[in-house]
């Protein structure tokens, strides 16, 4: 897409609606400048993926800044104590009931007062379990469960299910967080430990494509029974038209500038 | 095309190996035959719609099957019937849809569907600046929108890291405008309720007051609902003049008003045979399910996250928890009157706490730069503040355009933060990238979590019990959908 001399092509889609939109489309532009590495299909804009510091793209930069692509930051494993007192009770009581800990856990951060444990989905069953029944720990309520799509996941395992627990005894909250590859991406179901998992997991499987072993009944939730693909990936497009107003053309929100 | 390892239900349902669109195309582009009558040569499901291209576009064909087809001719119980409520039906408070099964006038298995609101919400937040995403969630529930505003906020304020540097008037006011449009949502819920019951009294007077709250809200914010009030780093506006006032009036009007609803209901005998002992739901299952809010109360856990994980300040203010007992429909009907009163007194509070200062954070980055008054034609930038950064600052006009287009910048990290909407826990989960746009948005709905109850309230009680069992629990689809 990009022509031999380097100069951003108005090949997309979006620049060839005329003078109207020039104003709104310097994203496209830019993106077919920085193609070569940012690689992938399309105009080369990969979304969830930071492309440029000032969102200069297509201005003629010679500066650098429009072909850095930074993947989005990983937090590092916090380091124990970790100085949050619920956090590091919730720890040492796991440490205390849970043996497998080390196997079942990755990494624990602490961050902003909140605990996350990036679980290996092999352990994660027995985990909840414990997390439910200890009377150390009594996480009775499952909150909320989602999915995260990060495309650039340095492990590869793009796919991310984040569990949200509420203990009710103690007053205490705790993430837990499984990743998994777009190749395979079972993680298995929480229905058993926490029956409210049921829908938010038809969710996440309905708008992330994250498939829930042992779940009653894995199917769609929110789109129709027929949809194809899974819209709340980042790679799924936005859609949407482009609008004339007053003599300008306005294209779609995942179609304009871009400053992140 | 699934995979062997994936749960059994999903044979039926849609391949999960990589034929969500990587390119940018449209998802169905391309993977159809262009004629319709034919199957499609990727093996989709049997009961895709067929489809004609036309010169306005594509038509689909969507045809019915019949019962027998899909459950075998001849083998079902003669009494058995399938009733589907919905989604179009007036007591489904929108667009819920609920396949009965029943056998005479028993209900034997409930089953939800949802999604007919389904907006994207969640996704459109990721391609909006982290101020812009307010205007969408606020739609979110829509009876309940400064929660959403609220809780969206305060996860953001989290992950910037200024909690403490809030402005105490503009949390004063957050919970103002919180508890006045909690009574709000309870009165669109005894209005919607009773006139499901057959009570329009009762649907008249919840209209009525709820009126009244939505002029104050209008007063406040300027608008009745989707107000995008609430922003991060504080709100949008200060209060004008005569809030106090018009706020102290309805203060003293509301009790009276309570009373009444009381008085026209609570002992009534239709109302009472409608609900006592009716939907019942222990507080065990009420966990099991997730269920939080009014339902879980009135199975008699006094669970109320201004009490239990304060926020905004809660544990400053003097009020109760209302609990009931029973479990029941009725039980639900009565913490939910008793909460009114409550936030009444909440909202005094508010306004004795009230004292003069700025509602939106002193960091110049991170606030929003624009002052707003009232022109001629609505509300928009005030004209000296136009006249100053256009004539006498070229830094401001700059500060002004980058926060305005480009926003902000947030941090990398991840939170989630749970208020006590009138419905029960609204968390949101809110990832950073450290972008000037949210990653990810999820809304923890409670309306979405508590209507997975419905069956368990519903099965094997009387149909009528149904309308009843889905209104004790208030779901808003806006909400559950997103």
């Amino acid at each position: 897409m990009t022509p031999p001399d380097g100069t951003p092509s108005g090949g997309t889609p979006s620049n060839g609606r005329g003078a109207g939109g020039g104003a709104f489309d310097e994203n496209g532009a830019a993106a077919n400048g920085a193609g070569e590495l940012v690689g992938g299909g399309g105009n080369g804009v990969r979304p969830g993926r930071r492309h440029d510091a000032f969102g200069a793209g297509g201005t003629g930069d010679t500066s650098g800044f429009g072909r850095l692509v930074a993947p989005a930051p990983v937090l590092a494993a916090s380091e124990r104590p970790f100085g949050d007192p619920d956090a590091d009770a919730v720890y040492d009581a796991l440490e205390r009931v849970f043996p497998q800990l080390g196997d079942a856990v990755e990494r624990a951060v602490v961050d902003r007062g909140e605990l996350t444990l990036h679980v290996r989905r092999e352990g994660l069953p027995a985990l909840a379990q414990t997390l439910r029944d200890d009377p150390g720990l009594r996480f009775e309520l499952l909150s909320s469960l989602s999915g995260v799509d990060y495309p650039d996941d340095v492990t590869g395992r793009r796919l991310h299910s984040v569990v949200h627990l509420t203990s009710m005894t103690y007053r205490r909250r705790l993430r837990l967080e499984v990743s998994v590859a777009d190749a395979d991406p079972t993680v298995p179901s929480l229905t058993s430990v926490w029956p409210t998992a049921d829908w938010h997991e038809r969710e996440a499987y309905d708008l992330f494509g994250i498939v829930y072993t042992g779940h009653p009944g894995l199917t769609r939730i929110m789109m129709p029974d027929d949809w194809i693909g899974h819209p709340q990936r980042k790679d799924y497009p936005l859609g949407g038209i482009p609008v004339d107003y007053k003599g300008a053309t306005v294209p779609p929100p995942d179609e304009r500038r871009s400053y992140s | 095309m699934t995979p062997s390892t994936s749960a059994p239900h999903t044979s039926t349902s849609h391949p999960t190996d990589g034929s969500h669109p990587t390119d940018g195309t449209h998802p169905t582009d391309g993977t159809h035959p262009t004629d319709g009558t034919s199957q499609p040569t990727d093996a989709p499901p049997a009961y895709e719609a067929g489809f004609t291209e036309s010169a306005s576009g594509r038509v689909y064909t969507v045809t019915g099957g019949d019962w027998e087809e899909i459950l075998g001719a001849g083998e079902q119980d003669a009494e058995r019937i399938v009733v589907n409520m919905g989604p179009q039906h007036p007591s489904t408070h929108g667009v819920l849809r609920l396949v009965l099964e029943i056998e005479g006038e028993t209900v034997t298995e409930t089953r939800l569907v949802i999604g007919y609101l389904h907006t994207g919400i969640e996704k459109s937040c990721e391609y909006r600046t982290w101020t812009q995403a307010v205007t969408f969630l606020t739609r979110a529930d829509y009876l309940s929108p400064l929660y959403n505003e609220a809780a969206y906020c305060l996860s953001v304020e989290k992950l910037l890291g200024i909690t403490d540097d809030i402005p105490e008037r503009a949390t004063v006011i957050r919970v103002l405008v919180m508890e006045l449009q909690r009574i709000a949502s309870h009165l669109v819920w005894l209005a919607t309720g009773g006139m499901e019951l057959g009570a329009t009294t009762a649907m008249i007077f919840g209209f009525r007051e709820r009126e009244k709250v939505l002029d104050l809200l209008e007063l406040i914010t300027g608008l009745r609902m989707n107000h995008a009030f609430i922003r991060p780093g504080g709100l949008a506006q200060d209060l004008p003049d005569g809030t106090e006032r018009a706020i102290r009036e309805f203060l003293a009007d509301m009790p009276g008003r309570i009373r009444e609803y009381h008085r026209l209901l609570t002992g009534q005998p239709i109302w009472k045979a409608r609900m006592v002992d009716v939907n019942v739901l222990d507080a065990a299952g009420c966990i099991a399910l997730g269920v939080t809010g009014p339902v879980l109360r009135a199975a008699g856990l006094p669970w109320d996250l201004r009490k239990t994980m304060p926020y905004c300040g809660y544990e400053t203010y003097e009020f109760d928890v209302p609990t009931a007992l029973e479990a029941d429909s009725f039980a639900r009907y009565l913490v939910r009157l008793e909460e009114m009163g409550e936030s009444l007194k909440i909202i005094e509070q508010c306004l004795d706490r009230l004292r003069p200062g700025p509602v939106m954070v002193a960091d110049k980055k991170i606030a929003w730069p624009a002052q707003l008054s009232i022109g001629a034609d609505g509300m928009g930038n005030s004209l000296a503040y136009i006249r100053s950064i256009m004539g006498t600052s070229m830094e401001a006009l700059i500060h002004h355009f980058k926060l305005v287009t480009e926003g902000f910048r947030v941090p990398p990290g991840q939170v989630y933060t749970q208020i006590e909407s009138p419905r029960g826990e609204l968390g949101y989960h809110v990832v950073s990238d450290g972008g000037t746009r949210p990653f990810r948005v999820h809304v923890r709905d409670p309306s979405f979590v508590n209507l997975q109850a419905v069956p368990a309230l519903t099965e094997g009680g009387q149909v009528a019990d149904v309308i009843v069992g889905v209104a004790s629990v208030d779901p808003v689809l806006g909400g559950v959908d997103r």
